[in-house]
């Protein structure tokens, strides 16, 4: 009833209430669900102890949780405006940190804010979403087909994932290749550009395989060939497929698994985090937790076609896109199916900076959903289109 | 308007594509979660199994060693140890202060465990300090509280109650060495021990009992979680052995003061070994514990020997305690009778040789039980001449000589008894008959062990082919004297014969005038009759000769001549046979009449007093014990 009534209004401003009223609560019902299995989960990781990660993660949801609903009130348009800023900030943290790792202090990827370990190459993740949406939304679809027209967002996606892999953090830098190119992809950018992109970047592997490092160099071998090396590189991958194939159709019952409890499960609270699950609650656990963040996809797509703006539209899918190749890459690997890369389940993976970053992503989706009527002129101001 | 459709248009479709692109890769990960959590669920389900379940043995404790009448010989012992785990302890200096604090505690002990905890998972216990008395235990338990990580297991150690008194007769156990493993996992538990010596080692396995196996939950880290279930072991078997403990310290005692002794007490019609002593020893405790290589050092480098069973490996030439063999070669070829009369000058011509009787002025005309007794040298160089070294070499044979006589214990040697074929093939020459003439008196080539001399004994009293033995069956415990096995067979000595060589026997000790009449036992209930020896370790040539002999406490102590004595008691009915070999004729060097004969008569007189052989406690009858006790 409500969306019928603001979709036909053409009165752009809103009142709070209003705002409050058109959030979306079917989508903050699903975000929070999943919160909620990743602090169970974790709170099994700890063999049946709030301590260390479940309270945490709470904490941090219950912070972030606040923020993504101020982030969703906040205008489209501010956020339009400060998109490049954002982006800015984002890379200049990046800048730095990948400084003071120059400098001598080691490989850190993170910067101490006393309450939380801010790593700005998540950061960046949405950072680099919002650039795009806005660059692409004032660019006419002539434009898209020129090619110089292309060279400043390459170069906002491939200088951030350059300084990343210096860190040297592969799985990030690539993660933030394929979501941008996912933004290209939705801009409408030609696809033999891709064609080309993706034969120089094969033509390539053999320059950059040169460069990785040698454990970067062991995981794809690992991949390639888990069982040769079970107590070496390939343990991870092969617990793994241990915990979640001996989990079964039911699973083994929360706080039952043996693999992730007995600790032959590694990183069990982060990246491992969907083994854990499996292994605990089974195919049916598995398969519920997809089918979650399914919904999740179906909501950012609805958001996406209702949004009167292109920046919104662009906004909305690129999120939802990033969400659905974390969630893809991270589940292939802890399966097997694809080599282990440092890649977080969102929402359930332990850890403070993507918790927050997550979720500023789903209040941008919010906010692209709450002022779905709202146009934005090619520079951000307010047009009719 | 126009372009923002076409370019929305264009966006709409490749959301599509995307959306499209999603559900086959969640098709695609929804399909890899079926293949592993159904299609492949029972082969990761297994592997999680061996992940986390491992199968740990457990040491069975190890069978008793008894002896005849049931006293303890090797037993196991609780042991209390403390330990620590690193990471339930913090600081472990602190803690190790505060255990210094209630025990005491080396500087060495702390190295070592600071060591052992940095080489270990910090999970694993370290052992602080063995062995604690029942105080020390008591004190850790009461304070445990202000002790975090440190607790008291318990473990059994091996016991050996006579220690050096019976080490070589019991053995020790240690830890299983690399070339002592076959492939039983039991062998490979950290603190599993073995036999290494003695009865511990001859009935290993019979000790060992077999392993209970616990199945336990462990974590990645080897950590064990809880156990799953459990099934206890068998303890060993409880050994018994023919020794009398009180016995065998009584001799063990008695024989030390002499130096290097061996000595073997044997029931002569059973053919149970009493007692066996080997003296000096070593502490088979020290052994079990781990040696320092000071203590080992100390031990190889000891003239007296103390790691060799002596009663079992020393071989000596048995000198005069040989004749009876030779007297019973004499009378069985008829080339001798009892009355045969030589007359002895003192000396023995053979061609250009000269032998030289013990006595130098010679012993006048003897008969042979009077060359017995005298232990005549001339008299025997002339039986030895008539019958020639192969029928001596027969009859020493038939009593046990020259090979194994199957004694179960480890290390038993076979001497020698030389023979005309014999030599040609070791040496590739042909026998001398000098040589025989040394061999009519125990000498030459002829080599015997304690234990030989005893059984040979043994043999003379009862007429048979009596077999030593260490071991008691189980089951067999004869209530009374009755006394020969049927399982040993005649001798084939005629009776006359026999009469004869054991007469001369009691002659040497009861009467006046025989060598060992100063060792003889007065009371009459328990006299003893026995053969003295007096053996040269070296050549004496006749430039030495000439000179005078020197008195054997100015020749070095490994030169001197070996004191033997060979006895059985009583002398009317004999039951108790003993041998005793004293290496160099002991701290003063004197001979076998001198040194040996009063060792057999002091170990004689208490077997008869004790007579263990005819004593069997209600309590030791077959059937009446349990298999162990602890």
């Amino acid at each position: 009833m409500a969306v019928s009534f603001y979709a036909s209004s053409r009165q752009p401003e809103l009142t709070l209430a209003e705002k409050v009223w058109s959030l979306n609560w079917g989508l903050v019902l699903i975000v929070s669900t999943l919160a909620g299995v990743g602090f169970a989960t974790l709170y099994s990781a700890a063999n049946g102890n709030w301590d260390p990660w479940a309270s945490k993660q709470m904490l941090r949801f219950a912070v972030a949780f606040v923020m993504m609903v101020t982030v969703a009130l906040v205008d489209i348009r501010i956020w339009f405006r400060a998109a490049y800023a954002i982006y800015a900030v984002s890379f200049v943290l990046l800048v730095a940190v990948d400084l003071r790792g120059a400098i001598g202090m080691g490989a850190q990827r993170w910067i101490d804010l006393g309450v939380i370990q801010l790593q700005p190459s998540e950061l960046m993740k949405v950072a680099l979403v919002l650039a795009l949406a806005r660059y692409f939304h004032g660019l006419s679809i002539e434009d898209i087909g020129r090619p110089l027209a292309l060279a400043v967002p390459v170069l906002l996606v491939v200088v951030p994932a350059g300084l990343v892999m210096k860190q040297p953090d592969l799985g990030t830098a690539m993660m933030l290749v394929l979501g941008g190119g996912m933004v290209f992809f939705l801009a409408g950018v030609r696809l033999w550009m891709f064609a080309a992109v993706v034969t120089a970047g094969l033509s390539a592997i053999p320059v950059v395989w040169r460069f990785l490092k040698s454990y970067q160099k062991n995981r794809i071998y690992t991949f390639l060939e888990p069982e040769t090396d079970p107590l070496g590189a390939g343990y991870h991958s092969l617990q793994s497929k241990i915990a979640i194939g001996s989990g079964g159709t039911v699973g083994k019952g929360f706080l039952q698994g043996t693999q992730s409890h007995l600790n032959f499960l590694p990183e069990k609270q982060t990246d491992f985090v969907f083994t854990m699950l499996a292994e605990e609650w089974g195919l049916v656990g598995g398969l519920s937790l997809l089918a979650l963040y399914m919904l999740v996809m179906i909501y950012g797509y609805a958001i996406a076609f209702r949004s009167r703006s292109h920046f919104g539209r662009m906004l909305a899918l690129g999120i939802v896109v990033n969400l659905f190749l974390y969630v893809f890459i991270n589940t292939a690997m802890v399966m097997g199916l694809i080599p282990v890369v440092g890649v977080p389940l969102p929402l359930i993976s332990y850890g403070g900076t993507a918790m927050l970053t997550v979720m500023f992503g789903f209040g941008l989706l919010m906010s692209v959903s709450v002022h779905r009527d709202i146009r934005i002129g090619r520079y951000g101001d307010m047009s009719d289109g | 308007m126009e372009r923002d459709n076409k370019r929305g248009k264009l966006l709409t479709r490749r959301a599509a594509l995307i959306g499209g692109a999603k559900i086959g890769l969640v098709g695609a990960l929804a399909a890899r979660l079926y293949y592993l959590q159904v299609l492949q669920a029972d082969k990761y389900t297994m592997l999680a199994d061996e992940n986390r379940i491992n199968l740990r043995l457990l040491a069975p404790p190890r069978g008793l060693i008894v002896d005849r009448f049931g006293v303890m010989l090797a037993s196991n012992r609780q042991n209390y140890r403390v330990v620590l785990v690193a990471e339930q302890a913090g600081d472990i200096d602190s803690t190790l202060d505060a255990v210094a604090e209630l025990i005491s505690l080396s500087d060495s002990d702390r190295r070592r465990v600071m060591r052992e905890i940095r080489r270990k998972h910090s999970f694993v216990p370290v052992v602080v300090r063995e062995n604690l008395s029942w105080d020390e235990m008591a004190l850790v338990e009461v304070n445990a509280p202000e002790l975090p990580g440190v607790s008291i297991e318990q473990g059994l150690t091996r016991d050996y109650p006579l220690g050096e008194m019976a080490s070589h007769l019991v053995g020790y156990v240690a830890a299983v060495s690399e070339s002592e493993l076959t492939g039983d996992p039991l062998l490979e538990l950290p603190d599993f021990r073995i036999g290494k010596n003695g009865a511990e080692k001859e009935h290993d396995q019979d000790l060992r009992g077999t392993a209970g196996t616990s199945e336990v939950e462990v974590n990645a880290f080897g950590r064990v979680v809880r156990e799953l279930s459990r099934e206890e072991g068998t303890p060993g078997q409880e050994v018994a052995l023919t020794i009398d403990a009180a016995l065998q310290e009584y001799a063990a005692q008695r024989c030390i003061a002499e130096g290097s002794v061996a000595c073997v007490l044997m029931d002569a019609p059973t053919g149970e070994v009493l007692a066996m002593v080997s003296v000096p020893a070593y502490d088979p405790a020290a052994f079990a514990a781990g040696l320092t290589s000071a203590m080992w050092r100390d031990l190889i480098e000891n003239p007296y020997n103390p790691l060799s069973n002596k009663a079992i490996s020393g071989a000596y030439a048995p000198g005069s305690t040989f004749k009876p063999m030779v007297a019973l070669a004499a009378l069985e070829s008829g080339l001798a009778v009892p009355e045969t009369h030589v007359t002895c000058p003192g000396h023995f011509q053979l061609g250009d040789a000269v032998f030289h009787c013990w006595r130098k002025g010679g012993h006048g005309t003897l008969d042979m039980r009077g060359g017995i007794k005298n232990s005549c040298d001339v008299y025997f160089f002339e039986m030895a001449r008539r019958i020639g070294i192969d029928r001596i070499a027969a009859m020493a044979k038939r009593f046990g000589f020259g090979g194994t006589l199957g004694i179960d214990v480890p290390g038993e040697r076979t001497g020698l008894i030389p023979t005309r074929d014999w030599k040609l093939a070791t040496y590739g020459i042909p026998w001398q008959q000098g040589e025989t003439i040394s061999c009519g008196i125990g000498q030459s080539y002829i080599t015997t062990t304690p234990l030989q001399l005893a059984t040979m004994t043994s043999r003379l009293v009862t007429s048979r082919a009596i077999v030593p033995r260490l071991t008691r069956e189980a089951g067999v415990m004869t209530e009374d004297s009755s006394p020969v096995r049927p399982s040993f067979s005649p001798i084939g000595v005629s009776a006359r014969d026999m009469a004869l060589v054991l007469d001369g026997m009691n002659a040497v000790v009861n009467e006046q005038g025989g060598t060992a009449f100063g060792a003889r036992i007065k009371d009459p209930v328990m006299a003893m009759g026995g053969k003295s020896g007096t053996s040269q370790v070296r050549h004496i040539t006749q430039a030495e000769r000439d000179r005078g002999l020197p008195k054997p406490k100015e020749v070095p102590w490994k030169e001197r001549d070996h004191a033997l004595f060979v006895s059985f008691a009583p002398v009317s009915a004999p039951r108790y046979v003993c041998a005793v070999v004293v290496e160099h004729g002991g701290a003063e060097g004197g001979g076998g009449s001198a040194v040996a004969a009063p060792i057999c008569r002091d170990v004689l007189i208490e077997a008869q007093t004790r007579d263990p052989a005819r004593r069997i406690p209600p309590s030791r009858l077959a059937g009446e014990r349990g298999a162990t006790r602890s």
